[in-house]
């Protein structure tokens, strides 16, 4: 709509014209609210609530097996620190290999960030590129795009770090 | 334990889902946006109150990395002052991410993209 007007506006020399323009713009205006409305009661409503369903149920439960494999090294005797870095390795394979068969994406078109925020997520982020583009070598098809997603992660979050060790030296 | 695990964990990812639906970021945008956000939330002092409430529903998550790298950070500059700007973040997350480019690699050196042929 606003294309068409600014084009007059932008002719701007003949009065009338404009007004029967005006007009018609007017006209065609309300069609087209005619026809959003129209529109809007047929198409369904956006599954926001579905997708922070789904989002929440599969976070928490990628989650929760976090937690339970974490249990599990700190049960054979590790330390907190080294059995949740056990678990997350374990995340980071099961994420990576559930992506290379094919199964996370088809949890991903349903979870949406229930499977992207947590690091079974990152795992993926590094796998899907890598796999996508195999065909175009081992350098610069799977080495470089391993990192499309992943990259800039760990450079925003080592920037993140340094300026926040930074501040904490300077004020230590 | 578990059900605060499931809450936080599950709550982390709704906001994230919220970003994605309401707002025009991508998941990149959000991936990205959570491991900064959690290494800020560390640095103040808040993400680790949440850590030993809800365990794996904090660290799993993206912000958990961030937090990671920033725990990291801080610990080594109070065991060796400056140098631990430099060294303390990658080797509190070398771990994850040793995993995740080896894993990585070797998952998409062994598989194929669905639909493209074993």
């Amino acid at each position: 709509m606003y294309c068409l007007s600014d084009y007059n506006f932008a002719k701007g020399d003949n009065m009338p014209n404009e007004k029967k323009n005006k007009q018609q713009d007017n006209k065609e205006k309300m069609q087209q609210q005619k026809y959003q409305s129209k529109v809007d009661n047929v198409t369904p409503k956006p599954p926001l609530l579905k997708n922070l369903c789904w989002a929440f149920i599969v976070g928490g439960l990628i989650c929760s097996l976090g937690q339970f494999v974490t249990d599990y090294f700190s049960g054979l005797g590790l330390a907190k620190k080294e059995a949740s870095a056990c678990a997350t390795a374990v995340l980071v394979f099961l994420g990576a290999f559930f992506t290379g068969i094919g199964v996370y994406d088809d949890l991903g078109k349903r979870a949406g960030a229930g499977s992207i925020v947590p690091i079974t997520g990152f795992a993926n982020s590094i796998v899907a590129p890598a796999m996508e583009f195999k065909r175009e070598g081992y350098v610069f098809g799977v080495g470089a795009k391993m990192f499309v997603i992943a990259g800039p992660v760990l450079v925003y979050g080592m920037v993140t770090a340094f300026i926040i060790g930074l501040i904490y030296w300077v004020r230590q | 334990m578990y059900i605060m695990v499931f809450i936080v964990g599950g709550g982390l990812c709704v906001i994230g889902q919220l970003l994605m639906d309401l707002t025009p970021l991508t998941p990149a945008h959000v991936l990205v946006l959570f491991v900064v956000l959690g290494g800020i939330l560390s640095g103040i002092g808040l993400y680790q109150p949440l850590v030993d409430i809800a365990g794996a529903g904090a660290t799993v998550p993206l912000l958990g990395f961030g937090h990671a790298l920033v725990t990291g950070t801080i610990e080594d500059i109070n065991s060796f002052g400056f140098l631990g700007i430099f060294s303390g973040a990658l080797k509190a997350t070398a771990t994850g991410i040793m995993a995740a480019v080896v894993f990585g690699f070797f998952m998409s050196v062994l598989f194929n993209p669905k639909g493209k042929g074993g």
